[in-house]
């Protein structure tokens, strides 16, 4: 089990020398037709911190996790997890890496044909871990820890508001304990104040559990919240790596653009290409 | 344009696109078989694509296998040969509108269905998030869906014969003034196991179609709810043109024999 995470107090000190690398990304490349997402992104998360990548828009943050969940296929670099090669890997290695993954969606993704419980516990049953009636059990106290109450377990996705639905994707992918959390963009589409309920939940289930965690967000309260480390994702690479505490110093011009939220500065944004 | 350069165009996408079906299909099948069988899954699509399409296809076979009483006498009451309309109902009905007729309606139904309901998925993320809970979306989602069209569409094809006769049977009994006991003797006097067995295989053959381009279009739509009602278009036109097609080279198939 890797070292907890500490509080963000704590005094900063190179990552890499803390604990070693549970996802270790090297020179990863994907490009869509001509548009070129990542080209060379390297990228280290260290084991039981939790790494937040930030950036713009469309710069590719949501392909990097997908392509480390095995969902986008790179088109060259490497990815490994726990030392193992993922990218061209046999099918067998890819599911074997994934018990090790539980990972939120942006529009929490749930499976709106089943009930919230069977989503919850979907993981589980699909393993064949345990039978239905545990199963069950296992979900409405999974659905305890994100503030969800028994009578939540027999509603069906459609039925909830968009932060119950937020909190019931958490759920399901805490609901197998897995070693390694995905956070795509967590806060999205909530009200502040919910926004901050789901940072409060990320951040204490990733500490209860002593995962490791890698989220994108745009959302510069959630990455304060919820980040050990921030890497920033520009021009298909990481072009910044830090402690969130030297997020305001980092001394990085397109940082401190993102961070302060200006339109001007290193960063263009091209107005002619949106839409 | 250059004209040549846009058949060339054509053609390539046309070859692409079938060998991504077929690609597809097979993967699906492998897939399905290869593991563990959703049984869960199995049987709600087959209550869904059996059961809940009793009606339509029912409606169509009751009304088809009436016209098909009243046009025969029509045409065959010019010569005399008014004895053979229940032979030109049940062989009719079983050897081809039967399958055909069941498959088109299925297709608006169920494949359109499938492919919206695939589709949203694909786009909310639903498909992803299977993925990453350990299950293939393929064996979840698309397997039993073939499974089920495949096994359902031949049943519900036995059904509509059986309707289909019986609207011929109505039609000429209180309309034409033939005999009942007469109609259902001429009806299986020269019905042979071939007539139904080659309907069965059609329908088969078009159940997998059906589900398979519902699956298809809606596994691999993209871009929002319009790109869902697209691949929910594509579905049912592309299932409709291959039912048609592949009706021919079934029925040439059993004719040769």
């Amino acid at each position: 089990m890797p070292e907890t995470a500490p509080n963000t107090t704590a005094a900063p000190a190179p990552a890499a020398t803390l604990a070693p690398a549970k996802i270790e990304v090297r020179g990863l490349s994907k490009r869509f037709g001509t548009n070129r997402v990542l080209e060379g992104l390297d990228l280290d998360v260290p084991a039981g911190r939790s790494l937040v990548v930030i950036g713009g828009s469309g710069t590719g943050k949501s392909v990097l996790i997908k392509s480390i969940l095995g969902i986008v296929k790179p088109d060259a670099g490497s990815i490994r997890v726990d030392g193992t090669e993922l990218v061209g890997a046999p099918r067998r290695t890819l599911d074997e890496a994934r018990k090790k993954f539980g990972m939120l969606f942006q529009g929490a993704a749930l499976f709106d044909s089943l009930p919230v419980w069977e989503n919850v516990a979907f993981g589980l049953l699909a393993r064949r871990l345990v039978d239905r009636r545990t199963a069950r059990e296992r979900a409405i106290a999974t659905l305890a820890k994100v503030g969800l109450g028994p009578e939540a377990a027999d509603l069906y996705p459609a039925e909830l508001s968009g932060g119950m639905q937020k909190r019931v994707g958490l759920a399901r992918a805490i609901a197998a304990e897995p070693e390694i959390l995905f956070f795509d963009e967590p806060t999205t589409g909530l009200d502040p104040i919910m926004a901050d309920v789901i940072n409060e939940l990320v951040r204490r289930l990733v500490r209860e559990l002593g995962a490791t965690a890698l989220s994108i967000t745009h959302d510069m309260a959630s990455v304060r919240k919820i980040a050990d480390r921030v890497a920033m994702l520009y021009g298909g690479k990481i072009i910044w790596e830090g402690p969130v505490e030297r997020l305001d110093d980092s001394g990085n011009p397109f940082v401190d653009q993102f961070v302060h939220g200006r339109a001007e500065g290193p960063i263009r944004v091209g107005i002619q290409r949106i839409g | 344009m250059n004209p040549l350069a846009a058949i060339g165009r054509a053609t390539l996408a046309l070859l692409g696109t079938t060998g991504a079906v077929v690609a597809f299909a097979l993967q699906a099948v492998l897939a399905g078989f290869g593991g563990r069988i959703y049984w869960r899954q199995l049987g709600r699509q087959i209550l869904e694509m059996g059961y809940f399409s009793l009606p339509v296809v029912g409606l169509t076979a009751i009304f088809t296998g009436m016209v098909l009483a009243l046009q025969s006498y029509t045409g065959f009451s010019r010569f005399e040969a008014q004895n053979a309309i229940p032979t030109i109902v049940v062989l009719s009905m079983t050897r081809e509108l039967g399958p055909v007729l069941a498959g088109l309606m299925v297709a608006g139904r169920v494949g359109a269905a499938i492919a919206a309901e695939l589709g949203t998925m694909r786009v909310t993320e639903q498909i992803d998030a299977l993925t990453t809970l350990a299950t293939d979306p393929l064996r979840y989602l698309v397997f039993p869906r073939l499974l089920a069209g495949t096994l359902m569409l031949p049943l519900l094809v036995i059904v509509a014969d059986i309707i289909g006769v019986m609207g011929g049977w109505l039609v000429s009994v209180y309309k034409l003034g033939f005999g009942p006991i007469e109609y259902i003797n001429r009806t299986f006097e020269f019905l042979e196991t071939q007539d139904v067995v080659s309907g069965l295989v059609k329908a088969a053959v078009f159940g997998f179609i059906v589900t398979l381009m519902g699956c298809y279009q809606g596994y691999r739509s993209k871009g929002g709810a319009q790109g869902v009602g697209m691949a929910t278009t594509r579905a049912v036109v592309s299932a409709s043109i291959l039912i048609l097609i592949a009706n021919y080279f079934v029925t040439e198939l059993f004719f040769a024999r």
